[in-house]
């Protein structure tokens, strides 16, 4: 008989964040390993249902309402703090998992929000704790944070105005899934993309999070776009424009990870690339796709944390990022490679891997629709997938020329959060029914048909060919691809100082004229008072008597009149 | 040769001629699976492959096509 236990889930976790700080060794690892469990065991031991109420400013909030959506988020959430605090245990900066601590609970608590106030609150959390996160890296990660949290507020104060407006217009502060509307509602759906990385803001993403430390990044992949994955999952299924603005994000993520050279910024490109599948799975809407967009969102998290771990001990080891630095590292890296390999594989939905048994039911998803575009502009994706991501990482930082450099093996930790995330990505792959079985609607879909096991190796093996044939045209350069942060990163920044100019320059023309004033004043009173003076000479007596003379004359001419 | 054995030119030969017969294989095995086509176009012959590696051959030069003009050096927000 399990007995039901109400506890906020991600409240321990942040918790456990707040603590971290204060606890040294021999406690500190226990306390970064068994916080995350026990936020796992309280996920599945919550009822179903409202199960927790409280009253705040007159509303009434439901901090914790459980359904198979949020319970799907939840276990994963709790599975990735698990697996990113093991892999960050060697991460010295206290800040850095205090902060990612508080940052998952916030998102575990996000999933867990029966009502938008409560949304609200830990969508501001995330926000703040995230910028703390990539802050603790300090250097180029400080002024990059900096422009991350001032998308994130902009953000927030978007959703902030949706939510006061819903509230006005409908009474009601539940979060459900809603028509897009009215205004308040647009405002909450784009506060929602903003954190999924859709266009036009997308470049916070590929900016800031390459800047984090080498494990900090592997938190930061999981939790905010995949937050923002969920409550349009649950604030917006079924809304047609996510099918565009997800083909755009798909499209866009190929093209930018294609043309850019440091591994982790490929990365994070392939980050919106794959929000892209699920924001239009999501808009496709039916429990076909719906259900797809919430597998991909679980295997996605796993997949690309890998990728990041793989990345993240490679910069560990050597300092480098740029594809032009590295290349080679299989001959000392070898459980690195194949790690990488694996996530590799996974993103590329490669049979026997987590991404082919996800992945499959949004294109699944769009045939049953009869949406033919959107099909074939999703197996094109998919192509390009393991192009950008599937052959471009792996082949360029352990392959490719030989740099010359020979780093040993991440430490054990390390490695073992990447063993851990790799039993996933292949245990989904083999056993879908594990997955499916957690998903919202109920799965009637087999994955592994003839046809489509051929349909996808197809795919993806002439697109490696094509990758290979291609690859004088793939060659690395020391280049980075401008993107709408180009406004507020350069254009924004030489109008700034343009105005500065200007303002300088009217700032000193108004100060100059000022003392000319000034000084014309003190010329006048020196000429009429000054030694030479005309009001400061001495009057002769004859003056005098002239001028009474004068004033007399004057006065009896005037009396006679 | 004291280089990795996978890096040896007679190994990449080997992958090479390998992979070009998985190739061949996975093509080969249209006329044993049976499709369902929901479109038509996902019927033809050999889809994946022919699709995957057009699509391919468009995502690289359109890509490059953008990154002629979008492209600056790494050290562009810097100064």
């Amino acid at each position: 008989m399990m007995i039901d236990i109400v506890f906020p889930p991600g409240l321990i976790l942040i918790v456990a964040g707040l603590l971290l700080p204060f606890v040294r060794d021999p406690y500190r690892t226990p306390l970064i390993l068994v916080a995350p469990i026990i936020a796992l065991l309280l996920v599945w031991l919550l009822p179903e249902g409202p199960v927790l109420t409280l009253q705040y400013l007159g509303y009434e909030l439901v901090p914790l309402k459980v359904d198979a959506l949020s319970r799907l988020f939840g276990t994963v959430f709790a599975i990735m703090a698990f697996a990113g605090g093991m892999f960050a245990l060697k991460q010295a900066r206290t800040l850095e998992l205090a902060s990612a601590f508080v940052y998952a609970g916030a998102a575990l608590s996000v999933v867990f929000a029966g009502d938008l106030i409560t949304v609200f609150i830990f969508w501001e959390v995330m926000a703040i704790a995230s910028t703390l996160l990539i802050w603790s890296n300090g250097g180029g990660a400080l002024a990059a944070g900096q422009r991350y949290a001032v998308i994130h507020l902009l953000g927030g104060v978007i959703l902030m105005a949706g939510i006061a407006g819903e509230i006005a217009t409908t009474n009601s502060i539940a979060f459900q899934a809603m028509e897009a509307d009215t205004w308040p509602r647009w405002l909450i759906l784009a506060g929602f993309l903003i954190n999924a990385g859709a266009p036009p803001l997308a470049a916070w993403l590929p900016d800031a999070y390459p800047e984090s430390s080498w494990s900090g990044m592997v938190f930061l992949s999981a939790f905010t776009t995949k937050t923002a994955v969920f409550v349009l999952l649950r604030g917006f299924p079924g809304a047609e424009i996510l099918i565009y603005i997800g083909l755009y994000m798909v499209f866009y993520g190929i093209v930018y990870a294609i043309l850019e050279n440091d591994m982790r910024r490929i990365l994070a490109y392939s980050i919106v690339n794959q929000v892209g599948f699920m924001v239009t799975g999501i808009g496709i809407g039916t429990e076909m796709a719906l259900n797809g967009a919430a597998a991909h969102a679980f295997a996605h998290i796993l997949y690309k944390a890998l990728l990041l771990m793989s990345a993240g001990s490679v910069l560990y080891q050597t300092g480098k990022r740029k594809c032009t630095d590295l290349g080679g590292l299989f001959r000392t890296m070898p459980r690195t490679a194949l790690c990488g390999i694996i996530g590799a594989l996974s993103i590329s939905a490669f049979p026997l891997t987590s991404g082919f048994i996800s992945k499959s039911m949004i294109s699944q998803g769009a045939a049953d629709e009869n949406m033919m575009i959107v099909w074939m502009l999703l197996a094109a994706a998919s192509a390009g997938v393991f192009l950008h991501a599937g052959i471009k990482f792996p082949w360029f930082v352990f392959f490719q020329k030989d740099s010359g450099m020979r780093p040993s093996e991440p430490p054990r930790s390390m490695l073992l959060a990447m063993y851990i995330l790799s039993i996933f990505c292949i245990g989904l792959g083999i056993f879908p029914g594990l997955l499916y079985a957690l998903l919202p609607y109920p799965v009637d879909y087999v994955p592994y048909t003839g046809s489509h096991v051929v349909f996808q190796l197809q795919l993806l093996l002439f697109s490696g060919l094509a990758f290979f044939l291609l690859l004088n045209l793939l060659t690395r350069t020391l280049t980075i691809t401008l993107d709408f942060d180009w406004f507020y990163r350069a254009f924004g920044r030489k109008l700034a100082l343009e105005f500065d100019n200007f303002s300088i320059k009217a700032w000193s023309t108004l100060i100059a004229s000022g003392y000319r004033a000034v000084e014309k004043f003190i010329a006048t009173i020196y000429r009429h008072y000054g030694p030479n003076g005309i009001l400061a000479r001495t009057w002769p007596t004859g003056n005098m008597a002239f001028w009474t003379t004068a004033l007399l004359a004057a006065y009896l001419l005037i009396y006679f009149l | 040769m004291n280089d990795h054995w996978l890096v040896r030119p007679d190994t990449i030969r080997m992958i090479w001629i390998s992979s070009i017969i998985v190739l061949g294989f996975t093509v080969l095995a249209d006329f044993v699976v049976e499709h369902h086509p929901v479109f038509g176009i996902d019927g033809t012959f050999g889809f994946g492959a022919w699709f995957g590696f057009a699509s391919c051959l468009l995502l690289v030069t359109g890509s490059k096509a953008i990154g002629a003009i979008l492209k600056r050096r790494d050290t562009y927000y810097d100064d």
